[in-house]
């Protein structure tokens, strides 16, 4: 029994939808994650499958009930706000209490789940505080908390990191990894951080513009991503998606890519591949490799037929990125730190054909 | 250097010439209202008094006319107070719950009727005194204080809402949604989140309500019977009685009666009163 | 139940619904209807036309009225708004003892208009006040008998609603000039900007919406003006003095002719309407983007 499936879902406001047909089944403990970028519906379906909207049509069930149209409070779900939404005039034990108080939870109860969980997410020193007095840290922990003691059905969680700097977010995201290990929780969270998306999730959801764009594992996600808005906005540095025609002959494929000033690039993989004449490549940047001499190539790399003029050159420690223009694009390749890639110079790269992807220019649907 | 010391003491007199021109209105209430007639005859308008007598204050509060009715603005006093609390208690009570409802429960048409609202707070009210005292009649509140206090809280809606909106529209949504997903209703929200952060707001409504009512004299004067007249309406009344001398210092102690009450609200609770004013001006 | 708990927010607001649509929108309508019948003592409901308001505008009264509301509302805006900012500028430069000085030019906003016309009254009468005080340090012929002249008269009310509201003015100002960014501020004095120039080109412009919202306040504050010409001249002498509201108030009042009132309230609602619709427009356009 899947604990949340939604059917058809929509979504308007008058004549502006901003919804499309959402069908997505989780199961028991699977982290769903939602993420997009701005506007794309994302917090609304969050807010939907919470019941703080009401939804346009199709049907939200969670546990195996069908929930469409029942309130906030009848759902069995839990909820953390980006803002956290701590009540500011409550102490931190009140707001963690409060819930259980509206729905009658007897006192020696109340006191048990606080204790149990302002333990777990280590709080108790907090308790006698207000929201004004904390961290914003602290208060991510509060009002994890809140969420925690209603032992609900389903954790729903709207970007609750964005709110804290780099440093603290690493270290939150690790633990509500953690957390959701340790409870078998199952949970709906939503970012914007694709990131955030990639390590938190058993499951994503990549939506843009109020349609879902691709259902997924983080690696079907990343290795194989259903359209050009997908491969572009999973991924950092993004991946590479570079026009280029193909000519297939006598059991190879020639890909070529144009170049300003110089003759196209090719790339010729030794199968015949069933691809239109005109295609985008996407291939991520650790799946470009730097060619010289002697290099190890792994897989299918296959050496581009000629140098590129690398532009830029970008040392970040553990790698270093280089940066060339190919097809009219800034293509990034992913090196090893020690590198002999010099800005300005040619330098012969392979392309991984067994990791690449490729797209119609046309729709920017996937095509293999 | 010298030039800019210079600039200072300029600064500095203006500004202590504006602060005399506002002052003395008041000084010269105070020291005629401590004058005997005499004195007030003879002497001259800025002097000081050259013997102190309260005995205009006791007439003001106690003998003197207002028109035919001689107890001074004692009696008119209290018709003040007993309609001002009620008045600013429930147009405060309902602005809370109404700005409540704009800032956190939108609903379709809502911004519709806020606006409506708003506009209402601009209205002259000449435009509404005429039907309201023929619907006063109707209900049989005419000349009563009961009248007057549903008429103060039917106007003074207006801009307690509006106070409230714009103070809880500050608040995030996001409150409410979460206070939702712990099971909490529209008053539970109400009473539990949001009343208890209501204090300054309050603090200016009250105020604002309250200095409104108590300084009113168009509602007074038009629909107040004998006695139930406001202070602002007996103070005039006894200003423009024609029987006997004209006694001014029982007209200026009659007046500082009539202010004190404002007057201490704003010296006790200056700041609130600002953020009333310019509130009812600028949007929040 | 679920019904209920879906729709309290709109029963919490529908009495003051009922109550605004009734006793704002539907007073406002039947005092046009009024206005526009032969109503005199008792109110009449037979549509006459525009009768009342050829009446109000063919009267003399009537026309000192409007002619001394933009007398007084013109000056009493201009000079409010001249003293407030002057008086704001004044302020914003760390002066010792602002607190003092701003409760000190505020208070007269606290009072009864009934208040300000009597102590003003008092002041101004030309037998014991300032007049004679001036007389008595040796000007023999100084005169200040505005109240009693009445072509003078209307300055009188000028005077006492400056002295009302002007610090009111002040405090809506200063809370703009304190509210403009510091960083421009030092950007400019960085800059080498003098500090005049700082104010004149940096800091007013961007209190434009502030000279709006006193305009409009003022504005308002002119049209209702009521209590403070009761109190302070009752109109006189004669009618000099008489404003559109003390006309409506009269001809409801005391003359018993219930049309005239009603038409010169709706003409004063549509003085009104012409100043604030375009501002709370303006104001109400920017929603909240959530």
């Amino acid at each position: 029994m899947p604990i949340l499936e939604i059917e058809h879902l929509q979504k308007s406001y008058g004549e502006t939808h901003i919804l499309h047909d959402i069908n997505i089944s989780i199961e028991e403990g699977d982290f769903l994650v939602l993420v997009g970028p701005s506007g794309c519906g994302k917090s609304t379906l969050l807010n939907c499958i919470a019941g703080l909207e009401p939804i346009s049509g199709g049907d939200v069930s969670i546990a195996g009930r069908n929930v469409t149209g029942v309130s906030p409070k009848d759902r069995d779900i839990a909820m953390v706000f980006q803002s956290y939404a701590l009540y500011p005039t409550m102490t931190v034990a009140k707001n963690i209490t409060f819930g259980m108080k509206v729905r009658g939870v007897d006192k020696a109860t109340q006191d048990a789940k606080l204790a149990e969980v302002s333990r777990q997410l280590q709080i108790e020193q907090l308790l006698h505080r207000k929201p004004g007095q904390l961290s914003g840290g602290q208060r991510q922990r509060v009002a994890m908390g809140r969420a925690l003691v209603r032992d609900p059905a389903l954790f729903l969680f709207d970007e609750p990191l964005s709110n804290l700097d780099a440093k603290l977010r690493v270290s939150m995201r690790t633990e509500i990894k953690k957390l959701h290990q340790d409870l078998n929780a199952s949970i709906v969270y939503v970012t914007h951080d694709q990131i955030e998306a990639m390590t938190l999730a058993t499951k994503i959801v990549v939506m843009k513009g109020g349609v879902i764009q691709q259902i997924g594992t983080p690696a079907e996600i990343y290795n194989r991503p259903a359209n050009m808005f997908v491969a572009d906005f999973m991924g950092s540095p993004a991946m590479n998606l570079i026009p280029a025609r193909v000519r297939v002959d006598a059991g190879t494929t020639r890909i070529e890519i144009e170049r300003k000033d110089e003759a196209p690039l090719v790339i010729t993989d030794p199968v015949a591949r069933d691809l239109p004449a005109e295609i985008v490549l996407g291939v991520r940047p650790e799946d470009i490799h730097e060619a010289t001499e002697g290099a190890h190539l792994p897989g299918n790399a296959q050496r581009a037929d000629r140098d590129v003029l690398i532009d830029i050159v970008e040392p970040a420690g553990a790698d270093t990125f280089a940066v060339t223009q190919l097809g009219g694009k800034p293509v990034t390749a992913r090196l090893r730190a020690e590198s002999p890639v010099q800005a300005r110079r040619p330098f012969p790269l392979a392309f991984d054909l067994s990791k690449v992807s490729y797209f119609s220019p046309k729709d920017g649907q996937r095509l293999n | 250097m010298t030039s800019n010391t210079m600039l200072r003491w300029g600064l500095y007199a203006v500004l202590i010439v504006f602060a005399a021109f506002y002052l003395m209105p008041l000084f010269v209430m105070l020291t005629t209202s401590l004058k005997s007639l005499e004195e007030i005859r003879t002497g001259g308008l800025l002097s000081l008094p050259r013997e102190i007598t309260f005995a205009a204050w006791s007439e003001a509060w106690s003998t003197a006319c207002a028109g035919t009715q001689c107890e001074g603005l004692r009696p008119f006093f209290w018709n003040s107070v007993l309609m001002a609390v009620p008045a600013v208690a429930i147009s405060t009570v309902v602005g809370a719950l109404n700005g409540y409802v704009f800032a956190q429960w939108q609903f379709r048409g809502a911004n519709l009727f806020f606006a409506g609202i708003l506009f209402g707070c601009f209205i002259p009210f000449q435009v509404v005194l005429l039907p309201m005292a023929q619907t006063l009649g109707f209900l049989g509140l005419a000349g009563s204080i009961p009248g007057l206090i549903f008429v103060h809280v039917i106007y003074g809606i207006g801009f307690t809402t509006l106070f409230f909106r714009n103070y809880y529209v500050t608040i995030p949504q996001e409150l409410v949604r979460a206070a939702k997903v712990d099971g909490a209703g529209f008053f539970r929200i109400f009473f539990a989140v949001f009343l208890p952060l209501s204090l300054p707001i309050i603090t200016v409504s009250v105020i604002w309500q309250f200095t409104q009512i108590w300084n009113d004299f168009l509602f007074g004067v038009s629909f107040a019977g004998p006695g139930s007249q406001p202070v602002t309406v007996a103070l005039n009344n006894i200003v423009n009685s024609t029987t006997g001398v004209k006694a001014y210092n029982v007209d200026m102690a009659a007046a500082i009666i009539a202010a004190l009450p404002t007057l201490f609200v704003y010296v006790v609770a200056g700041k609130y009163f600002i953020r009333g004013l310019t509130a009812g001006s600028v949007k929040g | 139940m679920e019904w209920l708990e879906r729709n309290v927010p709109k029963l919490v607001l529908a009495p003051s619904f009922v109550a605004i649509l009734i006793f704002v929108y539907g007073f406002i309508a039947w005092t046009a209807w009024i206005s526009l019948t032969k109503s005199r003592l008792m109110p009449k409901y037979e549509l006459d036309g525009f009768g009342q308001y050829g009446r109000l505008f063919a009267a003399p009264r009537w026309d000192v009225a409007m002619n001394n509301l933009f007398i007084f509302g013109g000056l009493f805006i201009v000079i409010s708004m001249a003293i407030g900012l002057l008086l704001a500028i004044f302020l914003d430069q760390r002066i010792r003892a602002e607190g003092v000085l701003r409760t000190i030019y505020l208070y007269p906003m606290a009072l009864s208009l009934i208040v300000t016309g009597t102590a003003w009254k008092w002041i101004l009468n030309p037998g014991l006040g300032i007049q004679e005080t001036v007389r008595g340090w040796g000007f023999e012929s100084f005169a200040f008998d505005w109240l009693i002249r009445p072509e003078m008269a209307i300055y009188t009310v000028v005077l006492a609603a400056v002295w009302q509201a002007s610090g009111f003015v002040m405090a809506l100002f200063l809370a703009g000039l304190r509210s403009v960014d510091t960083e421009i501020i030092r950007a400019a004095q960085v800059d080498g900007i003098p500090n005049h120039r700082i104010y004149s080109a940096i800091i007013i412009p961007t209190m434009a919406p502030i000279f709006l919202s006193a305009f409009i306040v003022l504005a308002h504050l002119a049209i209702k003006a009521f209590d403070l010409v009761i109190a302070l001249t009752n109109g006189g002498p004669g009618y000099a003095t008489d404003l559109p509201a003390t006309y409506m108030y009269a001809m409801a009042f005391s003359r018993g002719d219930l049309g005239q009132a009603a038409s010169s309230a709706m003409v004063m609602m549509g003085v009104i309407f012409a100043i604030v619709v375009p501002y709370l427009y303006s104001e109400l356009r920017p929603r909240r983007d959530k």
